[in-house]
């Protein structure tokens, strides 16, 4: 096994989801499966190959500096569970 | 033991675009809360990011500017990690593929030139702010969050472990600072949070190469604030380690107001940041002729503008550093002297009389109340005996209060100094009239108290005498 149970704890953590434990098995078995075949992947000879940045065959998508209309405060706040003085609210937050 | 101090730097510098980095939305400063977002910059689903093309530019210079190696194929990155001013969870940056790299700035501290390499350049976003309802951040139930600054374009400049001091520190940051004004990519505004500093440091036994553990401390955001900050953890972990004790790796909050540096997480809480290629964003492609084109648009940097004004005009070292500090600074010089007016007398006058004003109001130098032409003039006044430099003064606060032409001041005050012997004779005699003693003294071989007597003159002439011509008469009539 590649990964132990400290490890998946610990991603989920990072993403913020919490796991049960009757799911714990069945992550440890994906995330090992993932990570064997990332095994099979890095065995490939890419001695002559570049590397890929990015999938599509583009580059230098540029935009000019100009100023375009922001959203109406009102329409931006529309999606916000909970909101304040025209600002966002979220939970307060302590490091 | 002796120990020696290991510091680096990464400093974030919001770039002067109108527009944000990914988005159309304005950049500027001080907008009511939440009125510069879009769907873009909030991270809605289904939005396309499209770079900014004068970010790229403006990080090119900088790193031209901080003599860099400008990669030709740059990418943008995801870096991960949830905080509420972030809207997106990720926050764009650039990962392995920075823009620039490789580069360095020489510092001058006690007259000694230190280089100090910069790792890399990169460019990413700056994240919103968060606004805390209560008196404190601990009595607050809630947060309230301000978007407008998401996504205004920032690069961060990072440099190598290789300044020893906080004064150096404080002196690279300035530096960075100073060329960044020069290049004119930011407004460097510290109190709009324009640059502020991540400063790292570690302490090691001198004479020694392993790295100790350091400490962060993130945000620092003036030049005095990172030089006490320093002085406040090096001290700390001194102590700590003198007392046989480990330094932990970890975060610190600076507490200006308390002075002291305060523990935020430690490196076992630390962010593992996950970082991915950015999929919406293409790489960034730089040619040699585009790279050049850039290099011949930037202006004299610092460096050079001091070392010209050394050999071309014979200012001091010192001198020169104030002046090029900045470059607005070292355009008005220019301008002082571009008409023929003294370049020792101009340098004394710009940063005399005329900072000292600007600084006792709070005025940039772009906004003076005198013209670098007039100032020119007046200096000129000066040379060619119209004024001494004392009445200069008076010139110099009327042309503050009014603006006007030093000539005209001059005139309509009737201050032209008093060239004609004659009258400054007349007045040279009654003085030595009037003032037996020191008379005595000098020619009883007290050769200072002529010192006295050509004050008393000046005094009679209201400033307006020669000083040389007062000088030589009194001489002459002491014999
Ligand atoms: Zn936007």
């Amino acid at each position: 096994m590649k990964v132990s149970g400290k490890d998946v704890e610990n991603v989920a953590g990072l993403s913020r989801l919490r796991i049960t434990e009757d799911k714990m098995d069945k992550y440890l078995i994906e995330f090992n499966d993932f990570l064997e075949y990332v095994d099979m992947l890095q065995k490939v000879d890419t001695e002559n190959v570049e590397p890929t940045a990015h999938v599509l065959p583009l580059q230098n998508v540029f935009r000019e500096d100009e100023i375009k209309p922001s959203l109406d405060r009102d329409m931006a706040l529309s999606n916000a569970p909970e909101k304040e003085n025209g600002y966002f609210k979220v939970p307060r937050i302590i490091e | 033991m002796e120990y020696e101090a290991v510091i680096g730097l990464e400093i974030h510098s919001e770039l002067k675009t109108k527009t944000k980095i990914f988005c159309g939305c304005e950049t500027s400063f001080g907008a009511e809360q939440n009125t510069h977002v879009c769907p873009v910059c909030l991270g809605l689903p289904g939005v396309l990011p499209v770079v900014n093309k004068r970010v790229v530019e403006f990080a090119i210079k900088a790193g031209i500017a901080l003599n860099c190696t400008i990669n030709k194929f740059s990418k943008f990155d995801r870096k991960n990690y949830y905080y509420p001013d972030l809207p997106k969870n990720f926050q764009t940056s650039q990962f392995d593929l920075p823009i620039a790299e490789h580069g360095y700035v020489d510092i001058n501290v006690d007259g000694r030139t230190k280089r100090i390499r910069v790792t890399r350049i990169h460019m990413e976003e700056d994240a919103g702010k968060l606004v805390h309802s209560g008196n404190t951040i601990k009595d607050s139930a809630s947060s309230n969050v301000d978007y407008n600054r998401t996504g205004v374009p920032l690069i961060e400049i990072v440099s190598e472990p290789d300044m020893r001091t906080p004064e150096e520190a404080r002196v690279y940051m300035e530096k960075v600072k100073s060329i960044l004004e020069y290049i004119d990519v930011s407004n460097c505004k510290m109190e709009e949070g324009n640059l502020r500093a991540d400063v790292n440091v570690s302490l090691r036994p001198e004479g020694t190469e392993k790295l100790g553990t350091k400490a962060e401390m993130k945000n620092i955001n003036s030049f005095k604030m990172a030089e006490n900050a320093l002085e406040y953890e090096i001290d700390r972990q001194r102590e700590i380690l003198e007392d046989g004790g480990h330094i932990v790796q970890e975060t610190r909050t600076w507490d200006d107001n308390k002075g002291m540096t305060l523990s935020m997480r430690t490196k076992e809480q630390a962010q593992d940041y996950r970082y991915m290629p950015e999929p919406d964003l293409v790489p960034i492609i730089t040619t040699d002729e585009q790279i050049e084109v850039l290099k011949q648009s930037l202006p004299m940097l610092p460096d050079a503008r001091k070392t010209k004004l050394m050999e071309e005009h014979g200012l001091s070292a010192y001198d020169a550093g104030i002046i090029t500090n900045s470059r607005a600074m070292a355009e008005y010089f220019d301008d002082i002297i571009c008409d023929g007016a003294d370049v020792k007398l101009a340098a004394n006058w710009l940063m005399g009389d005329l900072s000292k004003q600007l600084h006792a109001e709070n005025k940039d130098i772009q906004n003076s109340p005198v013209s670098a032409k007039y100032l020119g003039k007046m200096i000129k006044l000066v040379e060619k005996g119209v004024i001494s430099s004392k009445i200069a003064k008076e010139v110099f606060g009327e042309m503050w209060k009014t603006g006007a032409e030093p000539e005209a001041i001059v005139k309509e005050k009737g201050l032209v100094q008093i060239t004609d012997t004659a009258a400054i004779e007349k007045i040279v005699d009654t003085v030595i009239a009037d003032n037996p003693k020191p008379v005595a003294d000098y020619k009883g071989g007290n050769v200072k108290s002529i010192g006295f007597l050509v004050g008393q003159v000046m005094k009679a002439s209201k400033g307006k005498a020669n000083p040389g011509t007062v000088n030589t008469l009194l001489k002459t009539k002491l014999v």
